[in-house]
């Protein structure tokens, strides 16, 4: 994924996949996708971003918030997960993780879980390692494959002064429509 | 192209898709076993109704009664759901149909076919009846049968629902059930699952019942591989986006209810129960897509791998005195059913009759129709308030909502009477003597008519009854030929191009109906050689578009042969009497109605287009061998059945 646009805080990139629920549709593409790029197959068990539906309305997914003091981290007994000051990612060192789900039970998004094969911890990458017979010929790089699949455009990759500064401008655009709208054409 | 050359398409070492795995259960005996299907029974029958159909044609024997132990009830799903193929979760449901005593079937989507995708199921066959009220269970490799008469039976599909998520503490558990009107076994019950979805058509839901089958849960954790990965993804890929495109805007948008304005305009939205085919609530802008949808509609989903998301969910508002809060899936043929066939405008109640549908269970094009016709049935005097209690003249609203409840559950004069549809409901009043009550009952075959007006539709007239299901805008979509003027829509000419044209949609809406993906997404595709391509990139198996339009050809012939044994006759496609006696007052088609020597002219070019008798309606054996159907030779001798 290109790097270049990427804001960082102090050194620090802190960004994630975000989902709007206004737009989300619950249709478990992201899912399915997720483990396709990954592993070649199909099997949204061994998904990234989970989908939630809360019946009769409400859609959403949820997916890794890369947690500046991650409580997955702290509370890996194998210290197998770390975090990449690079990307933000919170990665995970294959070889320690020993499958115990502590981090499981630590998470507060509950979008860790374990993959059904290898039995070790399964955190959004930003589609790092997803592999390399899907990516698209005309982009050549890795990026999250959920971003550019989702049918409805729910899913974007934000950071974390992004979303204040959108917010903040919808409030504003709400609050002043009358003195903004007068100089828009 | 021959069957020859269909034997000539060659199977891979491996197929991919299909988990070939089909599950027989003899509710009879509780014994459940698996067994493979042949890499040829998946190519030659591709899937869901191709499976369904020769499942029935192969094992349920002709003329026994649908809602008897006898019955066969086959599940079945193609070699599509799991992966990211847009709608392609879906499954379908086939039987010998309690409403129309001919081929059943009924297809719905939701998460159920991505769960059972993978837990390993392909197709299960259920046979018997179960001693007591029971669920099937199908979670990997373990398939059990649960008594349920303490927990869920006696309730609706949506706690059913609730109840057995609860019951596996998995909020993805998928689950299709019946509820009280299947348990009753009324002729029009439905199966739901994913509270918004239906498979809803021809009665699959009173098949269920009548084996004391009330639920199938599935859940699996098993990977999905296809046969080409890296082609496929960027295959699925283009396709997801233009699923999301201009093809499917009218889907996405305002939805199917869009069709009211536009059918409206033509004189084809059935109102009033086909007394007329416009209506003044519609041309005022009272009740259109554009209202629901600015008035009501707070949030539209999808089922598993959807891209489009037409599920238009409408809520009634916190402050109304009768439903607050009340959720309702709609589309235009519920807002047709409760709404303009009732002469019902009042949105809150159309909802409201919408919501008892799907979670009693009834199909509720089936109860939107047979309100219909008693609305009309108590304008025209033939039934009364001393029947039914309560006044229903077109309009009704609140009272609208009693009859629908109490013709789902069966109770009072409206369940007697009205509870199995509008056939049954003609041919009680008549025993009654009440004259003349089976006039008003607008069904083909014994299933209710879906939203389209046939005065002024000449084509469709012979498209929705040649369905082999019965009256049936789904079989081949030949209302298309009407509403955008391919023919003349009032005239009787060119019988063979008009034949060729039904069938030509016919055809591919079975390979659709096999795959199973949803007819929405099927202008998403280039043509049919890429939705033949996408088959093959998932399965391995290089069929063409040729090739799957003749297997098309071959599963719509099987179950019309099918119907055949069961008794079917010319006079089965027919159109109901009203269309020919009485025409709209106002309106496109004011004055207009069907003309019985023009309609049967055009029957027979549908028929000889097919290649079948020009007269009986009945394939030449030509035919059949050309389509591969040697087995069906000398066995299409009616054993009864059809009533």
């Amino acid at each position: 994924m290109s790097k270049a646009k990427i804001r960082k805080r102090a050194g620090k990139i802190h960004q994630f996949i975000m989902v709007d629920p206004d737009l989300c549709t619950g249709c478990e593409t992201c899912e399915s996708i997720c483990s396709f790029v990954h592993d070649g197959v199909f099997n949204p068990i061994n998904t990234r971003i989970h989908r939630v539906r809360v019946e009769p309305v409400f859609n959403i997914a949820l997916a890794c918030q890369k947690c500046e003091d991650a409580p997955c981290i702290r509370s890996c007994p194998e210290k197998a997960l770390e975090k990449e000051d690079e990307t933000g990612n919170i990665i995970l060192i294959e070889d320690k993780c020993n499958g115990c789900g502590f981090c499981i039970r630590a998470c507060d998004f509950g979008v860790i879980s374990l993959h059904l094969d290898t039995q070790k911890a399964l955190v959004c990458d930003l589609c790092e390692g997803m592999k390399e017979e899907f990516i698209d010929p005309e982009v050549g790089e890795r990026e999250p494959q959920c971003i550019i699949l989702c049918p409805k455009e729910a899913i974007s990759l934000k950071n974390v002064e992004q979303i204040g500064e959108e917010t903040r401008f919808d409030a504003v655009r709400r609050l002043f429509s009358d003195q903004i709208n007068e100089y828009e054409s | 192209m021959k069957m020859t050359e269909s034997k000539e398409i060659s199977i891979p070492d491996e197929v991919k898709g299909y988990t070939q795995n089909r599950l027989d259960v003899d509710l009879s005996t509780g014994k459940i076993t698996k067994t493979e299907m042949t890499p040829e029974f998946c190519r030659d029958w591709i899937g869901g109704y191709g499976f369904g159909a020769k499942v029935l044609w192969d094992e349920l024997k002709p003329g026994v009664d649908p809602l008897g132990p006898e019955n066969v009830f086959v599940w079945a799903i193609g070699p599509f759901p799991g992966t990211i193929l847009p709608t392609s979760s879906k499954y379908g449901v086939f039987a010998k149909s309690p409403l129309t005593d001919m081929f059943g079937m009924a297809i719905s989507s939701g998460s159920i076919g991505a769960q059972a995708r993978r837990a390993g199921v392909n197709m299960i066959v259920v046979k018997g009846k179960a001693s007591e009220p029971s669920y099937l269970v199908v979670d990997d490799d373990d398939y059990y049968l649960e008594n349920c008469e303490d927990t869920v039976w006696g309730k609706g599909c949506w706690e059913t629902e609730e109840i057995l998520r609860e019951e596996f503490q998995d909020q993805r558990l998928a689950v299709l059930a019946i509820g009280q009107a299947g348990e009753r076994m009324s002729r029009m019950a439905c199966i739901t699952n994913d509270r918004n979805r239906q498979a809803g058509r021809t009665g699959m839901g009173a098949v269920m019942g009548s084996k004391n089958l009330k639920a199938i849960a599935f859940r699996g954790t098993k990977p999905i591989s296809v046969a080409y990965p890296k082609e496929f993804y960027q295959l699925a890929k283009k396709l997801i986006k233009v699923a999301n495109g201009p093809a499917t805007s009218k889907y996405r948008d305002l939805g199917t209810p869009a069709g009211l304005t536009s059918y409206n305009k033509l004189g084809m939205m059935p109102t009033n129960n086909y007394r007329e085919g416009t209506w003044d609530k519609i041309t005022e802008g009272e009740f259109t897509g554009e209202t629901l949808n600015e008035d009501w509609v707070v949030k539209k989903v999808a089922c598993s791998q959807c891209s489009i998301a037409c599920d238009h969910l409408a809520r009634v508002p916190v402050s109304h005195p009768d439903w607050p809060n009340l959720v309702a899936s709609v589309d235009v043929e519920l807002l047709y059913g409760f709404g303009t066939n009732c002469g019902n405008a009042d949105w809150p109640s159309v909802f409201k009759c919408i919501t008892l549908c799907d979670d009693y269970g009834i199909d509720a094009i089936s109860g939107g129709v047979t309100a219909g016709m008693a609305c009309e049935l108590f304008e025209e005097g033939i039934i009364t308030k001393d029947d039914l209690g309560y006044e229903l003249p077109f309009g009704s609203s609140k009272n609208l909502v009693k009859f629908t409840e109490q013709m789902i559950l069966g109770e009072g004069f409206a369940g007697e009477i009205f509870g199995d549809g509008t056939r049954k409901a003609g041919e009680r009043l008549e025993e009654m003597g009440r004259k003349n009550a089976s006039y008003y009952g607008m069904h083909i075959k014994g299933l209710e008519m879906p939203a389209f007006d046939l005065h002024g539709m000449t084509s469709f007239a012979v498209g929705e009854s040649v369905s082999i299901r019965g009256a049936c805008h789904l079989r081949n979509g030949a209302y298309g030929l009407d509403a955008k003027g391919k023919f003349d829509r009032f005239a009787y000419d060119k019988p063979i191009e008009r034949g060729n044209a039904i069938i030509a949609v016919e055809d591919i809406y079975a390979v659709i109906d096999s795959y199973i993906i949803c007819k929405f997404t099927r202008g998403v595709y280039e043509d049919d050689d890429e939705m033949a391509k996408v088959y093959e990139l998932v399965t391995g198996i290089p069929h063409t578009g040729a090739s799957i339009n003749k297997r098309g050809a071959a599963i719509v012939n099987l179950s019309k042969c099918f119907n055949i044994r069961e008794g079917w006759t010319r006079d089965d496609d027919h159109p109901p009497e009203k269309f020919f006696k009485d025409a709209h007052t106002k309106g496109p088609a004011k004055g207009v109605t069907l003309k019985e020597k023009g309609y049967q002219k055009l029957l027979s070019g549908y028929y000889k287009a097919r290649g079948w008798d020009e007269e009986t309606g009945i394939p030449t054996e030509e035919t059949l061998k050309d389509l591969g159907l040697d087995f069906v030779i000398g066995n299409l001798e009616a054993k009864g059945g059809k009533k």
